[in-house]
């Protein structure tokens, strides 16, 4: 099991909360002061290279327009990362190739970042949740259409090597795509994508050898949604080749005072608050959803895992926290109750959670933690096959 | 309010299924309902259905009309809808759109003014007026829910809607029609930067009637798209938002009616 360090780079410094109306889209920005946002800017980074020494990778995410997320451009946080760090993998998850005007760009960003770093970047792709659609003003009924089709086109300008091809595709329209460079890993780094309830897609990332990620959910979806994944994965012999992924809040600990504390103050992220009208835009569900949401049935993916007491996020495999051996064994229960998986994705810092805090858990987890499941058993297929 | 029962009547329009429904007969109307997709219930239909033969038509994506892939705007749909009059034998009809289906209206005139005696747009969408900072059509997707009820209904009770007596089936046309209406107006939101370009084509009868009290689209916006269409007139009905025709029925019926006349 490979352990991945992770914070969405929160501005956490707001008025009380009962006091916003949203975290997301709308938030002004004076509530924004540019001199603590360089302080964290640095500070997060700081953390992503302790990872590196600890030997942890790092994840990186982007959102836009949110409080929650001031990493606006994960490309530019990767690309520091490629120059400052130098031995763990370093995962964008992802670029929101639904949301952004030109595949080509992405293609040409994540080379040059795997060329930077030697080889160490892992390329995630993402449909963008629902509040992503207002920023980046895409059509919120064909996010699904879009996002396949910008990963085939940047699969295919990056192992395209014999000079420039055109395409004409349903989203982007683009000539003599000829990429310089191309990645510094061949054919191409590894691709991840995210999932959280369309299992078509995510058997579909499966049979293409991409990794899957999921996060912040109950156990038994997680095993629904990893069981689809190996019921159609095929090892096609990327990089990573394949497997599967899953985010957890994680704190560990000297003692379990310390842990809950930590834990709690995680669970700020769960609690990020927006209008209601960003969580479901039009046409980004399938209809069938919007027909429970009529009947007041549906209320949004991530609705579930709110206002939940932090026992019952623990039991779910959401939220684990304790002492080292405490943390261990609760890895294992989750890996055993999925059906294994092979990235833990640590969201370590979230909200308050401050920099010293944060180090001790990294520091905690990377030495007494992580060798108890470093060799835990990938993902097999179910139907092993050769690489392609 | 209730989705409404209607019969069901599918034509096929060049491998297209259009929902159509037909009440009465005499002169002709075509009627391209709203978004909200609940004009065939107004009684002000059954009542001009005593002398007319009207033309209940929903665009693609709306209603139970097929929504094909390759379409991405009212430009796309207009076609479509001139291809329906036409295969229905549709004698200059009268054409009437409500707000999306307005903009769907005004489509049809510009490309074939010609095949229509009259046109009625209420609360109509579809053309920019002022500059890019200009709000010329609220935007209903990025604002609070409580906001947007209050900019589409002078009485924004109106928009509790109670979907509890309604069937899957019924609740599928709702969020699709929600669907299709962000499909079709997302970007540019909610008109076609050619459309006012293209509005001196119409060269027939031309009445606007708007809510007073619209604020998705507001009087001047009605009043300035008027302007764009030679010798077009304009009306408002009192104590009405962004729907008079389900608002305020009769009094829309009257100035409905009287046009028509």
């Amino acid at each position: 099991m490979q352990a991945w360090h992770f914070t969405e780079m929160p501005y956490p410094d707001l008025p009380p909360l009962d006091t916003l109306s949203t975290m997301r889209v709308s938030i002004p920005s004076k509530l924004y002061d540019p001199k603590i946002g360089a302080e964290l800017y640095n500070r997060y980074l700081d953390e992503h290279m302790l990872a590196d020494e600890l030997g942890l990778n790092m994840l990186l995410n982007e959102h836009h327009q949110t409080a929650t997320c001031i990493n606006t451009c994960a490309p530019l946080s990767a690309a520091i990362l490629a120059r400052q760090t130098s031995k763990g993998r370093i995962c964008i998850l992802g670029n929101p190739v639904a949301n952004r005007a030109d595949p080509i760009r992405i293609a040409e960003e994540m080379a040059m970042i795997d060329c930077i770093s030697r080889g160490r970047l892992d390329v995630g792709f993402v449909r963008g949740v629902p509040y992503e659609i207002f920023a980046a003003n895409t059509n919120p009924t064909q996010t699904v259409e879009r996002l396949w089709e910008g990963i085939d086109l940047v699969s295919k300008a990056w192992t395209t090597t014999n000079g420039p091809f055109n395409f004409e595709g349903k989203f982007t329209h683009k000539r003599a795509i000829n990429l310089w460079p191309r990645p510094y890993q061949t054919p191409h780094p590894a691709i991840w994508i995210t999932g959280s309830s369309d299992i078509e897609n995510i058997k579909r990332a499966a049979s293409r050898g991409f990794v899957f990620a999921t996060f912040l959910q109950p156990h038994e979806k997680v095993k629904w949604m990893f069981d689809g994944y190996r019921s159609a994965y095929r090892d096609t012999g990327l990089p990573g080749g394949g497997g599967t992924a899953y985010m957890p809040l994680v704190y560990t600990a000297d003692s379990d005072e310390e842990a809950e504390k930590g834990a709690r103050e995680l669970t700020w992220y769960l609690d990020a608050k927006s209008e209601p009208q960003y969580r479901n835009p039009p046409g980004y569900v399938p209809v069938e959803y919007n027909v429970q949401a009529l009947k007041g049935t549906f209320t949004g993916r991530t609705d579930a895992m709110r206002k939940q007491s932090i026992e019952y996020l623990r039991d779910q495999g959401v939220i684990i926290y304790g002492k080292p051996d405490d943390v261990a064994k609760q890895i294992k229960r989750l890996y055993g109750l999925v059906g294994g998986f092979d990235h833990l994705l640590m969201m370590g810092q979230a909200g308050h959670l401050n920099h010293e805090m944060t180090k001790r858990s990294m520091t905690l987890f990377a030495k007494e933690v992580y060798p108890q499941v470093k060799d835990l058993a990938r993902t097999r297929p179910l139907e092993a096959q050769a690489a392609e | 309010m209730s989705v409404a029962e209607r019969t069901a009547s599918i034509v096929n329009v060049h491998g297209i299924d259009i929902d159509v429904e037909i009440r009465g007969s005499g002169a002709p109307i075509l009627l391209i309902p709203s978004e909200e997709g609940l004009e065939a219930q107004l009684p002000v239909i059954d009542e001009l259905a005593k002398t007319h033969n009207v033309v209940i038509a929903f665009p693609p994506g709306f209603g139970r009309s097929e929504r094909p892939d390759w379409m991405s705007n009212p430009d796309d749909l207009a076609y479509v809808m001139l291809d329906l009059a036409s295969q229905l034998g549709l004698e200059k009809p009268a054409l009437v759109g409500f707000s999306f289906g307005g903009w769907v209206a005004a489509e049809m005139a510009v490309k074939n003014a010609g095949a229509f005696s009259k046109l009625v747009l209420v609360g109509a969408v579809g053309v920019k007026i002022g500059g890019p900072y200009d709000v010329d059509i609220q935007d209903l997707w990025v604002q609070h829910p409580a906001k947007v009820a209050a900019f589409k209904w002078a009485d924004p009770e109106k928009a509790n809607r109670d979907y509890s007596g309604c069937s899957d089936e019924e609740l599928s046309i709702v969020a699709r029609n929600v669907e299709s209406f962000a499909r079709f107006g997302w970007e540019p939101y909610m008109h076609n930067p050619k459309l006012k370009h293209r509005l001196h084509r119409v060269s027939i009868p031309t009445h606007l009637i708007w809510g007073d009290k619209d604020g998705v689209v507001t009087k001047d916006y009605g009043r300035a798209f008027a302007g764009l269409i030679p010798g077009a007139s304009f009306e408002t009905v009192a104590n009405a938002g962004h729907y008079p025709q389900l608002e305020q029925p009769e009094a829309f019926a009257k100035a409905l009616t009287k046009f028509l006349r």
